[in-house]
């Protein structure tokens, strides 16, 4: 129904953008520095669904028209590609290997991480950021990890991460310092993952 | 008071939307990649390059009404770059500021890491003229580039050895090159070698500015921070052999002042909030006057 897509483009931005913006990007800049802790946005953002509060809050922290977004096929068919090219600008790109930032909706099949823009071995920082929706931030298998922001070691429990997910990130890893960095969300919590996380299981 | 004061005011801390979007992106690529320089669209200022524009930026991106800031010029709080810097994120941001190392939210500093240890949830954020520490030995930006793409840092080794051959020891002072968990070779700012021992696992998120250069680069909290150096020439920090003469500190960085045109000279703290709290604790130094 496209009157009702265009209309839900129109809801759900931050009610005093360049306060709220400031707050959410400190809580994403705090959990990049900080893997492992997992941060709730205070006021977040309401995006149609599927995309969650926190997707939301981080798209309008950090999209605009510098930013192609790739979008899984489940979200650029719902109203959510309407709500962030008119909320943020941002063009959407159907070419992972373009795209500075993804968005994946919950229980979505995880597109592999080798598909986004990995950056380059001078220019490691033109990769995509891959903000994935999941289950829960806890009570999922238990991993242990370190690396650098990590005081020794910690550890992560996100829910509803693939099996193969281990191994898909230890290939990530392997190629430091490129690789994608991803932000796992759930609610308005979200979990970062930067590429120079290592799991120790 | 004119009808322009109602609509010629800046935005929230100066910089527009979009700019603090783009540095944003860049502080967390630079949190990401340790020690990488990223590069970032620098704006003009309201003060020259130099002047740490490439810190005002990063601050300017991150500070919100709740942060408390300090800033420091070589340590002190009341030097002009400080004070102009200060009031300038007082102006724009309307934001708390304060002296005290241990109040901060945000310290912005010129060329020292403060004395007091700095914790978990501060940020410290660097200005820095010269990001490239391969630049005054290779001056083109495409072969520097591809050196830190190939970690090919031997050139930097052959500085410190030539060091040691001329001097008898690794004669670098200030900006001593570090590498960054293991990876990148980082230029630490123009700070002293004293304080480079400060930046390795430090609680602390620290964040590097460089305006005309714009390249903004990242230390997260608790990653290592190596000084470059030799198994029989390990790396050292400055000593002095007096204590500071106003507050009798034997364990800070000390500035030489004269203090007269007859040779008189004394030693005392660069960082000043550290030294104010040490007297107020009651330590006087030879020159002091008990509080």
């Amino acid at each position: 129904m496209p009157q009702k897509a265009a209309n839900a483009a129109y809801y759900g931005a931050f009610q005093d953008p360049v306060t709220n913006a400031q707050a959410a990007f400190r809580g994403i800049m705090d959990a990049m520095a900080r893997p492992g802790r997992i941060h709730v946005f205070a006021d977040p953002a309401r995006p149609p669904a599927p995309l969650s509060p926190a997707q939301g809050t981080i798209a309008l922290t950090l999209f605009d028209q510098d930013t192609p977004v790739h979008l899984t096929q489940g979200l650029a068919a719902t109203a959510v590609a309407s709500w962030l090219s008119f909320q943020t600008g941002a063009p959407i790109a159907a070419d992972r290997l373009q795209a500075r930032f993804a968005l994946v909706e919950k229980a979505a099949a995880l597109p592999p991480l080798s598909g986004f823009a990995q950056g380059t071995q001078d220019y490691p920082d033109r990769s995509t950021t891959v903000i994935i929706e999941l289950e829960a931030l806890s009570g999922g298998t238990a991993r242990r990890v370190a690396g650098p922001g990590i005081d020794g070691e910690t550890t992560i429990a996100p829910l509803g991460l693939p099996d193969a997910f281990d191994a898909l990130w230890a290939e990530n890893g392997a190629q430091f310092p490129r690789g994608v960095d991803l932000i796992l969300t759930a609610g308005d919590a979200c979990l970062c993952l930067p590429r120079t996380l290592r799991i120790l299981r | 008071m004119s009808a322009i004061e109602g609509i010629a005011r800046t935005n929230f801390a100066y910089l527009d939307e979009q700019t603090k979007r783009m540095i944003r992106r860049a502080i967390l690529k630079a949190i990401a990649i340790p020690g990488y320089q990223v590069p970032f669209a620098s704006r003009e200022m309201p003060m020259p390059y130099g002047w740490g524009t490439g810190g005002v930026q990063v601050t300017a991106a991150i500070i919100g009404p709740e942060d408390r800031l300090k800033v420091i010029d070589q340590g002190a709080d009341d030097t002009t770059n400080a004070v102009s810097i200060r009031a300038f994120f007082e102006k724009v941001a309307n934001v708390a500021v304060t002296t005290h190392t241990r109040d901060a939210t945000i310290i912005q500093t010129r060329h020292r890491i403060p004395e007091a240890p700095l914790s978990e949830g501060q940020v410290l954020v660097y200005q820095v003229p010269i990001p490239e520490p391969l630049r005054f030995l290779e001056p083109r930006e495409t072969e520097t580039r591809m050196m830190h793409a190939l970690e090919e840092y031997g050139l930097m080794h052959v500085k410190l050895y030539e060091d040691i051959a001329r001097n008898g020891h690794i004669a670098t002072t200030y900006a001593y090159p570090v590498q960054v968990a293991g990876r990148y070779v980082m230029d630490p700012s123009p700070i002293p070698k004293f304080d480079n021992p400060k930046m390795d696992r430090s609680p602390a998120l620290q964040l590097f500015g460089a305006g005309r250069e714009k390249r903004i680069y990242a230390v997260p909290p608790f990653t290592e921070v190596k000084s470059l150096d030799f198994e029989d020439h390990p790396f050292t920090i400055q000593r002095f052999d007096k204590p500071c003469a106003l507050c009798g500190s034997t364990h800070s960085y000390l500035d030489e002042v004269v203090l007269d045109d007859r040779g008189g000279r004394m030693f005392v703290c660069s960082d000043t909030d550290f030294c104010e709290e040490r007297r107020e604790a009651g330590h006087v130094g030879p020159l002091g006057v008990p509080a």
